[in-house]
């Protein structure tokens, strides 16, 4: 056998060399718009509880699911305009789109709603693309501002048989969203979903005129599921009982009982009024080299490992 | 018994009794609600292919099917044919079953033949097969970044992406598991 540099690795060298300058006018964009980086550790007592997301155990701590927890601690320390770039690891998840350990844009803002985060999608993508449109995978997408939002009940409505307010049941949400909702979005612009079930947002404050729903936000371009934010709940007691409830959800589902966030539940009493959002860092190179998979825009995969 | 985990493309699996193999996989989380696990199937009896969506917790027999050593002879109009080297029995499998695999035969190269009674259903190849590049641009010279590739298509009509110092007439091993180049074959 001939003795070459491992195709696998190399042959993703462009690709790589295209994120690292991506990474940097991240930076540079964020710090420009009066943010500033901070780093928070990786791996932490506990996350907090979601029904669908299973974290990867660490000793007696786990790996982080999102950094969400300590940014917001630390927004409610007085820290205003942050944002952070970092791993995040999530169990068993992975696929085209999906990789057990991902790479994380979180950014928060002070005194400001899911609106705001809006622009700053907008703006950020338009910072980094330069150009009018992008194409992915044979997909234009017009990236002209303003995009489109388009509130759930909206999109339920449009695209489904079922109607947004006969879905009690969190399984049949998901399903019809990922079968019915999902695959129909529009995709020659990106689009900004808003305004879930409140079960869909556990740390998301709800809506002044509807209480059934939260001020949370995902954004799609040519069909990827891009980021995710939302205004951030600052009421202490109605976290707990979430919280609560989500833990509830996952004992009954069969999985491993995690202790709250107790000291996150403590310093909530203490956080503005923010917004704050998390943006698949590894989609988002996906989308700007024009690549099929997330395998391609990473270093390694855990197969190459 | 697999669980969703394991799922992937090419997974054998059984369903209802019939032995299935995955040609697409996607994997799908759509927010925040829980994984589905998108496989499109094929029945590798009756040919017929379906989608189907599974949720995290399920679990899947395995398919194991007989395998018979056979070597590869030849391509005619019914498919390919398959002899079993013992006994000189032949076995023709369609385009239609072998699907991609077709890709990766060598005449005369020993592969498993997936039984099912007396039909072959599929083949099981080997990890890596040696094919010659018949097409590929020519290596610029003072191309010397090993991350620079090119398409180039092997004997069977398969295409790939190689390293740029690839050139026609080059023997090459491919990984059957991913259609990938790996490295040139020293003759």
């Amino acid at each position: 056998m001939i003795v070459e540099p491992n195709w696998q690795l190399a042959r993703k060298r462009k690709t790589i060399e295209q994120r690292a300058r991506i990474l940097h006018k991240i930076r540079a964009f964020f710090t420009e718009q009066g943010f500033f980086e901070v780093e928070t550790p990786a791996r932490i007592p506990v996350n907090a509880p979601e029904l669908h997301i299973d974290a990867i155990a660490s000793g007696n701590w786990s790996l982080q699911t999102s950094p969400e927890l300590c940014m917001k601690r630390l927004l409610a320390a007085g820290y205003d305009n942050i944002f952070q770039i970092c791993h995040c690891w999530r169990a068993e998840e992975q696929g085209p789109r999906h990789l057990p350990e991902y790479t994380m844009l979180e950014w928060y803002r002070r005194d400001c709603d899911y609106q705001q985060l809006m622009h700053d999608c907008e703006k950020l993508i338009n910072n980094l693309v330069g150009r009018k449109s992008l194409t992915w995978q044979g997909q234009e997408v017009d990236i002209t501002m303003p995009w489109p939002r388009l509130t759930v009940k909206q999109a339920f409505s449009q695209h489904s048989s079922t109607s947004l307010s006969q879905i009690t049941d969190e399984k049949k949400f998901s399903e019809l969203m990922s079968n019915e909702i999902e695959p129909f979005l529009p995709r020659n612009k990106p689009l900004f979903l808003t305004d879930y079930p409140t079960l869909q947002g556990s740390l998301a404050q709800q809506k002044a005129d509807d209480a059934d729903c939260v001020e949370r936000v995902e954004l799609y371009i040519a069909g990827l599921e891009l980021a995710n934010g939302f205004t951030e709940l600052t009421d202490a007691a109605e976290q707990r009982r979430r919280f609560e409830k989500e833990e509830k959800q996952r004992q009954a589902a069969g999985k491993a009982s995690c202790p709250l966030p107790e000291k996150y539940l403590d310093e909530l009493e203490t956080l503005p009024n923010a917004a704050g959002i998390a943006l698949g860092v590894d989609r988002l190179i996906m989308l700007l080299c024009d690549q099929p998979t997330i395998d391609e825009v990473v270093c390694f995969t855990p197969e190459q490992l | 018994m697999y669980s969703c985990s394991d799922l992937k493309k090419g997974l054998k699996m059984m369903i209802d009794g019939d032995p299935h193999v995955i040609v697409q996989y996607d994997f799908t989380k759509p927010g925040k609600g829980q994984a589905l696990y998108k496989c499109k199937l094929r029945n590798m009896i009756s040919g017929s292919l379906f989608d189907r969506t599974y949720r995290s917790g399920e679990s899947f027999e395995p398919a194991h099917l007989e395998e018979r050593e056979m070597q590869y002879l030849y391509q005619d109009d019914n498919g390919y044919v398959f002899m079993d080297k013992k006994s000189f029995e032949q076995i023709t499998l369609s385009e239609e079953t072998l699907a991609d695999d077709k890709y990766f035969l060598v005449d005369n190269m020993d592969v498993e033949i997936l039984m099912h009674g007396d039909h072959g259903i599929g083949i099981s190849l080997p990890n890596f097969v040696n094919l010659r590049v018949i097409q590929a641009d020519p290596w610029v010279k003072g191309d010397t970044a090993a991350g620079n590739n090119k398409p180039a298509t092997v004997e069977t009509g398969y295409t790939l992406a190689v390293p740029s110092f690839v050139e026609e007439g080059t023997l090459i091993q491919i990984d059957t598991r991913t259609g990938e180049y790996s490295t040139r074959v020293k003759e």
